[in-house]
């Protein structure tokens, strides 16, 4: 599992890369909801990578990152909609969705450069609430979000006439919407990650890692912590921008409601959890965080009629509580994130001052 | 009374051999025991109907209202023993939470489509109910909602999609009217910034301003807030004759409280979602001589109302809270429709739906070509004494539903 | 004039309220630099344990204001012996974990909390007792309750309270120790963990009593309140300068009348080009504005890296 980031295994990219094919028609066996999920999964890989930037590379923490993502949603609703009658294609709107989202992302970066620790979380927090709020309300005087109502009848993505909603058939198999949005996240999955990749390991990386572990240090060396801090920010957002676009293309619908506090917090919980700054960490806890919650969906209700022989408790309030409970221990038996990367785990081993 | 329904029931102890025996998909164990099998059994069918609200969250309580109402229909559909195209129907309720959240909307949504549902009764808000509404007309699922107001969700197009209840333009209109009927001259507007209660607060507006108010105070919250005294302290510099509150019963009850607290005298307006017992649980007495609206018709005055009230404090040892009826008969016009078209099938029974004409116990309810409900009545009711008090029906089919009324 | 008078007093009791539990915040993040989280769910359960026992009590017979008192007691058990739980289980074996692990654990018992809360008190709103008489006083045009008198009261005799904790007594004198450096703390003598878990459990106590008080004054508790008040309450703490006792009340009042007075008149500031929809973007802007010029909030000492 591990050599397949390593572009040298190629028997480990085939494999992988049969298993990422295959993938979507296992899921369908279970039904195109598991395929949806799937999707989601994928998104949120997204979003957990470009936080990453931020919080795992840089060490900023950032609890408003869904600005970004909704951003990137809105930008993709409202130039692919009726609502202003506008339907750019794909290629224009998903770059310009990430170069808004990078534009927000310096915007809340700039005036909180000074801002160290949990007072530049509380920032970016209010950046976040800000940004909703402004969605939820630039209904009136001039109708530009349309407010609480939200955004319908979206476009899909669609390519040189190809749509990706509806099922079609493709060289003999059929696919359905699902499955085909999967084959198109995948794609920009494996560029998402190819560039995280290469970033890490670049002279920028190797800053940030050093603005993260000590800035005054990092600053008497010569890295420009100023601009690398920006470009953090607007690497980061970027990615939260073409995550928003997507999810925006594939719901047909976007309303403020989708991009509040909770959701930054989720995000930030997947990156840490998987493993902060270690990009197969974060995929992970990714995948598995978005994963958990819709699999109790299926789990909760037969699992207590096995073992008690009927329904005790509700499975809806269930579900989060076993969703809760799985943070806490995780966090409490893996304190560096399920798969850490392996320096941050050497200085894990011996007992390190705290804070 | 149960003219029509009686005709088709067939007796309570058949139906319950029956519901012992279902032959497709495994049955759920907590069902009865398994009478002996009935002698000469009719083949039988199962109709799978999905119900989709928040079951967590802040809307929970309302969630669960709406599930105990299609809970509710659907025990009486099996007690009856429908039969559909000569078969005997046996309904099974799917229930799913979709956590008032649009992304979890399309995933359960899409659940229900795997799962091959003949029907969906929801969602319970518009914000979840509108993207879902795709899968469903993609799938050519039939989706009746008994709660979202939203009136874009029978706007897309797609015809798959029927409310039960009257959408928020035709409610706000209605209050607008009211307003005005009721000597305001001034009026000041909050609402919570969600889509239910914007929309009907815009719609209010147009209204009020339409038959000669003058508003004087738009003010906002929102759907978490506890705390209503700044705005109401600014409304009050105002001096309005009447408050509109477009939004939900958690802020309402409070909100009226802290009016009484502040020494404003205004009488306060809703619309259905301050229509509820938890309002006046939570404002108290300060709710006393307010007002607010629900669509159709009130329970005691159709012929159906009262009945179901009793059955549904009884098996639930619950008030209802709102929507609970509206769900009961969307339930009911899915089966009927079912029958009309002597098939469980979605693309058989579909046009049915449409054509509808059926006694619920909130209205007469049929759709227009939109999905919406036809007519639309809207009533208003006074908080007397910790109680709801009818006042009067307004607005469009007002004749019809009061005939319907006449009826018992 | 009446008006801005009334919206002040709006304010400060709303205020007082964001301090009691923002003292809860600071408490915690000034000994061990930690946000706790789910400090808005021990709220939230004292609000509801409150409903319960005062129920209890006042079926059992007893006079309003003695099931409140009694509920009270309750509930700052309850939560006394919650917030010693929950160091004990999410935060002390991760005293040298990476700093935003604590973090995570805390949303997760924030949402543990939530839920058990659901299935134990039900998804309805409940209504709180009214305890308090409910006299109505004017005041030059302006009106305020008993119970906006009371909140006020206690907030402050409150925030009295633990300040003589912290600056006169020994316990207090080992938490300053500890906040400072708890290496040398402990090598002075000092129990960090017993200083540590007293910090949890004197601030879910403040909790407490803040749920009580929001009960009090809105007459309404839900299971899902805590979020909220915790996040506006955690705003107050950045404000003031989070970990300093002083800075956490001045934060929660400000907090508070800034909101009221956004609600009031952000229209009228802005040409009616933005309504009280704005309200909340009204304290975040206040926010950021202050941590721009003071980035250690209002009453913060410059501290060295905590990031």
């Amino acid at each position: 599992m591990k050599n397949w980031l390593s572009p040298r295994s190629t028997a480990g990219i085939v494999l992988i890369a049969a298993a990422l094919v295959a993938l979507p028609f296992v899921l369908a066996t279970g039904g195109q909801a598991w395929v949806r999920i799937a999707n989601f999964a994928i998104l949120y890989v997204f979003l957990a990578l470009g936080l990453n930037i931020v919080v795992g590379f840089a060490g900023l923490l950032d609890l408003g990152y869904i600005a970004f993502y909704a951003v990137g949603a809105y930008a993709w609703a409202l130039l692919a909609s009726p609502h202003f009658g506008i339907h750019w294609p794909v290629w224009a709107i998903l770059p310009l969705g990430a170069g808004l989202a990078c534009i927000a992302g310096v915007l809340l970066g700039s005036p909180t450069l000074k801002l160290r620790g949990d007072y530049l979380a509380i920032v970016t927090l209010g950046f976040g609430e800000i940004v909703r709020i402004f969605m939820n309300n630039l209904n009136a005087p001039v109708n530009i979000t349309n407010g609480p109502q939200g955004i319908t009848l979206i476009d899909p993505v669609s390519i040189a006439g190809f749509r990706f909603s509806g099922s079609s058939e493709i060289l003999g198999v059929t696919l359905s919407g699902p499955q085909k949005y999967y084959f198109l996240l995948v794609a920009l999955a494996i560029l998402v990650i190819i560039v995280n990749l290469r970033l890490q390991h670049s002279r920028i990386g190797r800053a940030w890692q050093a603005i993260r572990e000590d800035e005054i240090a990092a600053k008497a060396v010569g890295i420009d912590t100023r601009n690398l801090k920006l470009l953090a920010f607007a690497m980061g957002a970027s990615f939260g921008g073409i995550a928003g676009g997507i999810f925006a293309a594939m719901q047909g619908f976007v309303s403020p409601e989708s991009f509040s506090l909770i959701e930054s917090i989720m995000i930030l919980a997947m990156v840490v959890l998987g493993g902060m700054g270690h990009i197969p960490g974060v995929i992970l806890g990714a995948v598995l965080l978005s994963i958990l919650p819709e699999a109790l969906r299926y789990g909760v209700a037969p699992v207590q009629k096995l073992l008690f022989g009927q329904i005790l408790v509700d499975p809806e309030s269930l579900r989060m509580l076993i969703f809760g409970l799985a943070l806490v221990l995780v966090m409490r038996f893996k304190p560096a994130g399920l798969w850490p990367s392996p320096e941050r785990k050497r200085e894990l081993q011996p007992e390190k001052a705290g804070g | 009374m149960h003219a029509k329904l009686s005709a088709i029931a067939l007796s309570v102890a058949a139906a319950l051999a029956v519901t012992g025996c279902g032959k497709k998909e495994e049955p759920k164990p907590a069902a009865a025991p398994a009478a002996a099998p009935a002698p000469a059994a009719k083949p039988e069918v199962l109709v799978k109907i999905g119900h989709v609200a928040p079951m967590t969250g802040p809307q929970a309580h309302l969630g669960k209202d709406n599930e105990n109402g299609a809970r509710l229909a659907i025990e009486e559909l099996n007690a009856q023993g429908v039969e559909i195209g000569g078969a005997k129907a046996k309904f099974e309720l799917i229930p799913e939470d979709d956590q008032a959240d649009p992304k979890q909307g399309t995933l359960v949504a899409q659940k229900l489509v795997d799962a091959k549902v003949n029907g969906v009764i929801g969602h319970l808000n518009s914000g979840t109910t509108i993207p879902a509404s795709k899968l469903y007309s993609d799938a050519g699922i039939p989706q009746i909602s008994g709660s979202a107001t939203n009136p874009r969700y029978t706007q897309q197009g797609f015809k798959t999609a029927f409310r039960v209840m009257a959408n928020d333009v035709q409610q706000g209109k209605v209050l607008g009217e009211f307003a005005a009927k009721q000597g305001a001259k001034t009026v000041a507007i909050v609402d919570d910034r969600t889509a239910y209660g914007q929309g009907l607060a815009d719609e209010f507006k147009k209204a009020a301003e339409a038959a000669g108010l003058k508003v004087v105070a738009t003010e906002y919250t929102n759907d978490k807030a506890t705390d209503f005294k700044a705005i109401l302290t600014k409304i009050k510099s105002t001096k309005p004759d009447l408050v509109f509150y477009g939004g939900m019963d958690a802020q309402g009850g409070p909100m009226a409280k802290q009016m009484k607290d502040l020494g404003i005298n205004a009488k306060f307006l809703g619309g259905d979602g301050v229509c509820t017992p938890e309002f006046m649980k939570l404002g108290g007495p300060a709710t006393e001589g307010h007002y607010c609206s629900l669509p159709g018709m009130p329970l005691e005055k159709l012929a159906k109302g009262p009945d179901f009230k009793d059955k549904f404090t009884k098996k639930f040892n619950a008030e209802i809270q709102l929507y609970a009826p509206y769900v009961y008969d969307a339930v009911m016009v899915m089966a009927d429709a079912m029958k009309r078209a002597g098939s469980v099938e979605p693309g058989k029974y579909l046009p049915e739906v449409g054509k509808t004409a059926y006694e619920g116990v909130t209205a007469q309810i049929a759709f227009d070509e939109f999905g919406d409900l036809k007519g639309g009545a809207i009533s208003l009711y006074q908080y007397k004494g910790g109680k709801l008090e009818y006042v009067e029906t307004l607005g469009g089919g007002a004749a019809d539903a009061s005939k319907a009324g006449e009826k018992k | 004039m009446d008006i801005f008078l009334q919206q002040i007093i709006n304010g400060v009791v709303q205020g007082s309220i964001y301090a009691l539990v923002a003292l809860g915040y600071t408490m915690v993040y000034g000994i061990m630099g930690l946000i706790n989280f789910a400090h808005g769910e021990v709220v939230m359960i004292g609000t509801l344990v409150t409903i319960t026992v005062a129920g209890l009590l006042a079926a059992a017979g007893l006079p309003p204001i003695l099931a409140g008192l009694g509920g009270l007691i309750a509930a700052v058990l309850c939560c006394m012996a919650l917030g010693w739980g929950l160091e004990r289980v999410a935060y002390r074996p991760l005293r040298n974990a990476p700093r935003l692990t604590p973090l995570i654990t805390a949303i997760g018992m924030s949402i543990v909390l939530q839920n058990v809360a659901m299935i134990a008190w039900g998804r309805n709103y409940l209504t709180f007792p009214a305890f308090l008489p409910k006299a109505n006083f004017e005041v030059a045009g302006a009106h305020f309750t008993a119970i906006q008198l009371f909140i006020v009261i206690v907030a402050a005799a409150t925030m009295a309270g633990l300040m003589l904790l912290i600056y006169r007594t020994k316990l207090g004198m080992a938490m300053r120790a500890t906040a400072q450096n708890p290496a040398v703390a402990s090598l002075m003598g000092v129990n960090i963990d017993r200083v540590i878990a007293a910090a949890f459990v004197i601030g879910s106590a403040l909790g407490a009593v803040a749920g009580v008080m929001v009960g009090t004054y809105y007459e309404i508790a839900h299971y899902q309140m805590g979020f909220m008040l915790g996040l506006k309450a955690f705003t107050a703490a950045v404000l003031g300068g989070i970990g300093n006792l002083a800075g956490a009340m001045a934060g929660g009042v400000l907090l508070g009348i800034i909101e009221a007075l956004g609600a009031g008149y952000i229209g009228s500031l802005t040409g009616d080009f933005l309504g009280s929809h704005y309200q909340d973007i009204f304290a975040f802007v206040v926010l950021i504005v202050v941590l721009m010029f003071k980035p250690s909030g209002l009453f913060g000492e410059k501290t060295g890296d905590r990031a």
